[in-house]
C-alpha cells in the first residue's frame, strides 16, 4: 500500500477537499441565492446566505412562478416523485422477473431474448425518442403519468445486474429448495428476493436518480402544466424571455429539487454501497 | 423406513455422454450404503436421480415400493445434506429447519417441536436464532443435517457432507452421522471419494467405476476380496501393492523366480500379484528384497516405501511392532500366509 508519511497525508487531504469544494460551491451559492431577495441577486451573487429563506420557500411551494409559466412547486414535485418511482419499481419489476425467467427456466429462444434484452442497452432514451414519441402519442399517453413513465421503464441494465447475480448463487441453494417443497414462485419470494436485498437497494438509488433527473422525455410528452416534472420546471422558470429572471426563486427551486435524491441515497447508502461491492452467499 | 431399488438406472446428459450406461442396487430398510469411487465415476449423478434432481433417462427407481421417476424431489419423501450444506444465507437457523416443514403445510407447534427435538439432537440448542454466516463449519454441517432430519423422510442422501470440514472434524462427524443414522434407522445413501469415510460408515459398500458397478458388499468382504485391481487399489490406505508375476503348479512366483505363496489358481504366465502393505512383514529370507527410500512413523504402525531390487517397482509395508529401519536400509519383506491377491493382467479381474 502507499507509505505513510505526513506530506502524503496532507497532499491527500488537499486534494480531497479541493474535490469536495468543487462540487459543494455551486450548491452552495445556489442556497445562498435562495435566501436573498431577487434584486440582491441580480445586482451581484452575494457569498453569504440572506435572511429571505421562508420567505422565497414559501413563494416557490406555495405560489411558484405562475409569471412565468410553471405551476406550483408542490405539484411539480409530486410529478417528479410518481413519476421517479413509477419508473424505479416497474423498472425493478420487470427485470427481476426478466432475469429471473432467464436464468432459472429452460424455454425456446431463451438465448436469443437475453440477448435481445442486452441489445437494448445500445438503444437509450434519446435515440429511440421519435419512435417511441410516436408509439405514446398513437396510444393517447401525452399529458399522462403512463407517457411519463412507461417509456423509461424498459431496463437492460437492471435485467443484465440481475442476471449476474442470480448466476453467482449457489445451484445447491436451488436443489435444496426444491427437495424442501418450495417451486419456482416461491424459491423467487423466500429465497432469491431476500438474496437481492442489497442489489435491489443499489438499483433503488441508481434508478431512482435516473428517474428524477430526466429532462428531454418528460418535456416532449407534457404540454399540460399540470403534469410538468420539477427538473423541466426549473428551466421553464430561468427561461423566460423578455423578463429578468426570479434567480432567487429559481434557486430555490433547485435546492428543494434536489432533496428527494439525497434523502434517498442517505436512507439507502449503507445498503447501497454493500449492493456495488459485495455479493452476500 | 423404506428400501430404495433402483433398476437399470441410466443416465445420458444432453450432450451425449452417457454418465452411468445401465445399473441395479438394492439398498435394505434401515442400511447405510456408501457410493465409492474418483471423481467422475458417476456417484453423485445416481445420488441425484433417486433425488429427483437429475432426470433418469430409462430405468426404475423405487423408494418404498413407490416409484419414484415422475415425482419431484420434495414429493419423493427424502431428504438431502450437500456438500455445502446450502443453507439459505438470510434465514435462521430456525427457518433453515423450518422452511421444508412450512412448505408442506405442518402446524406451527409441530415444527416448532420437531426442530427443537432435532436442535437438542445436533446440539444446536443455543444456535436457533443465528444465522448460517454466523456459524462455524462443523456447525453448518449440523444445521444441514438438522434440515434432514425435521422431515423424518424415509431416506437420507449425503452428497459427500463432510469434505468441507478439518480433518478432526471430519472424523468426530463421522462417527456422529453413523450413530444418528443407526438410532433412526433411516435409510440412507452416503457419497464419498474417501475410502476412509466409506469402510467406516458403511453398511454396504459400493465401488464405483466410470459409471459402473465395480463390486458391492460389507466393506470388510471388499476389503479382503477385492473383486478387481480397481477396487483392490481403491479401498485401504495405503493402497494396495502391485506386483507381476506368474503361476505355475500352484505356486506364485514373482518375475525374477522368487516364491511368494501357493494358490489354487490355474498356470498363467501373467498375473497381477496384489498384497496389501499391513500383509507384509519383515523375514530374513522374505522373498521381496528390496531397498528403503523413506520411512513414515505413524505410531501404532510404521509405513515403509522401498523399492524391490533389481527392479523400478515400489512397494509399501506397514509394520508394527518392529524396530523402523533406516532410508537405505535393505529390508526383506515376506506376504503373510493367504494374503495374496491374484488378478488377471489383461481385464483387471480376480482369479482366484
Amino acid at each position: 500500500m502507499v507509505e505513510r508519511r505526513p506530506i502524503f497525508d496532507a497532499l491527500q487531504h488537499a486534494v480531497l477537499i479541493l474535490g469536495a469544494a468543487i462540487f459543494a460551491f455551486p450548491i452552495y451559492l445556489a442556497f445562498v441565492a435562495s435566501t436573498h431577495t431577487g434584486v440582491e441577486v441580480s445586482r451581484g451573487l452575494p457569498l453569504l446566505p440572506g435572511d429571505q429563506f421562508a420567505v422565497n420557500y414559501a413563494t416557490a411551494l406555495g405560489e411558484g412562478l405562475s409569471t412565468s409559466g410553471a405551476p406550483p412547486l408542490a405539484l411539480m414535485l409530486t410529478n417528479s416523485m410518481i413519476m421517479a418511482l413509477s419508473i424505479t419499481f416497474g423498472k425493478i419489476a420487470i427485470s427481476l422477473l426478466s432475469a429471473f425467467a432467464i436464468v432459472y427456466f429452460r424455454f425456446p429462444f431463451r438465448v436469443l431474448a437475453f440477448w435481445t434484452i442486452f441489445i437494448t442497452l445500445m438503444l437509450p432514451v434519446e435515440v429511440r425518442i421519435l419512435p417511441t414519441y410516436e408509439v405514446v402519442a398513437g396510444l393517447g399517453m401525452l399529458n399522462s403519468y403512463a407517457g411519463l413513465s412507461i417509456p423509461l421503464i424498459a431496463s437492460a441494465t437492471a435485467t443484465f445486474l440481475f442476471r449476474q447475480f442470480f448466476m453467482t448463487v449457489p445451484d445447491e441453494l436451488v436443489e435444496a429448495a426444491r427437495m424442501d417443497g418450495a417451486g419456482p414462485m416461491k424459491f423467487f419470494k423466500d429465497i432469491l428476493l431476500p438474496l437481492s436485498r442489497t442489489n435491489l437497494a443499489a438499483l433503488f438509488v441508481i434508478l431512482f436518480i435516473y428517474g428524477w433527473n430526466q429532462y428531454l422525455w418528460p418535456l416532449l410528452v407534457t404540454t399540460d402544466e399540470s403534469y410538468y416534472t420539477i427538473v423541466m420546471g426549473i428551466q421553464r422558470m430561468a427561461n423566460v424571455g423578455e423578463q429578468q429572471p426570479q434567480w432567487h426563486l429559481v434557486m430555490a427551486t433547485a435546492i428543494l429539487a434536489m432533496l428527494p435524491p439525497v434523502v434517498v441515497i442517505l436512507t439507502m447508502q449503507r445498503l447501497f454501497v454493500r449492493g456495488l461491492v459485495e455479493v452476500e452467499k | 423406513m423404506a428400501e430404495i431399488h433402483i433398476s437399470g438406472a441410466r443416465k445420458v446428459y444432453a450432450g451425449g455422454t452417457e454418465a452411468i450406461p445401465g445399473l441395479s442396487l438394492e439398498i435394505e430398510d434401515g442400511q447405510l450404503c456408501v457410493l465409492v469411487g474418483p471423481s467422475g465415476c458417476g456417484k453423485s449423478t445416481l445420488l441425484r436421480m433417486v433425488a429427483g434432481l437429475e432426470e433418469a433417462t430409462a430405468g426404475e427407481i423405487r423408494i418404498g415400493g413407490r416409484v419414484v421417476n415422475d415425482l419431484e424431489p420434495a414429493e419423493r419423501d427424502i431428504a438431502m445434506v450437500f456438500q455445502n450444506y446450502a443453507l439459505y444465507p438470510h434465514m435462521s437457523v430456525f427457518d433453515n429447519m423450518a422452511y421444508g416443514l412450512r412448505n408442506r403445510g405442518q402446524k406451527r407447534d409441530e415444527i416448532r417441536r420437531r426442530v427443537d427435538e432435532a436442535a437438542a439432537i445436533l446440539g444446536l440448542d443455543g444456535l436457533l436464532d443465528r444465522k448460517p454466516r454466523q456459524l462455524s463449519g462443523g456447525q453448518r454441517q449440523r444445521v444441514a443435517m438438522g434440515r434432514a432430519i425435521v422431515r423424518q423422510p424415509q431416506a437420507f442422501l449425503f452428497d459427500e457432507p463432510l469434505s468441507n470440514l478439518d480433518a478432526k472434524l471430519r472424523m468426530r462427524t463421522r462417527v456422529e452421522i453413523r450413530d444418528l443414522q443407526q438410532r433412526l434407522g433411516t435409510t440412507s445413501i452416503y457419497v464419498t471419494h474417501d475410502q476412509l469415510e466409506a469402510m467406516t460408515m458403511a453398511d454396504k459398500l459400493v465401488v464405483m467405476n466410470a459409471g459402473r458397478i465395480e463390486q458391492v458388499g460389507a466393506p470388510l468382504e471388499v476389503y479382503e476380496r477385492p473383486v478387481s485391481v480397481f477396487v483392490a487399489g481403491f479401498i485401504g490406505a495405503p493402497p494396495m501393492n502391485f506386483l507381476s508375476g506368474r503361476v505355475a503348479d500352484g505356486e506364485i512366483r514373482l518375475a525374477d523366480g522368487a516364491r511368494l505363496g501357493r494358490t489354487s489358481a490355474p498356470d498363467d504366465p501373467d498375473v497381477v500379484i496384489g498384497v496389501r502393505p499391513e500383509a507384509l512383514e519383515p523375514r530374513e529370507d522374505g522373498p521381496l528384497r528390496a531397498r528403503v527410500r523413506v520411512v513414515e512413523p505413524l505410531g501404532a504402525t510404521i509405513n515403509v516405501h522401498a523399492r524391490i531390487e533389481g527392479e523400478r517397482d515400489e512397494i509399501v509395508a506397514s509394520l508394527s511392532g518392529v524396530p523402523s529401519p533406516r532410508p537405505g536400509d535393505a529390508l526383506s519383506l515376506a506376504p503373510a500366509e493367504g494374503e495374496l491377491h491374484l488378478f488377471d493382467r489383461a481385464s483387471g479381474r480376480r482369479i482366484d
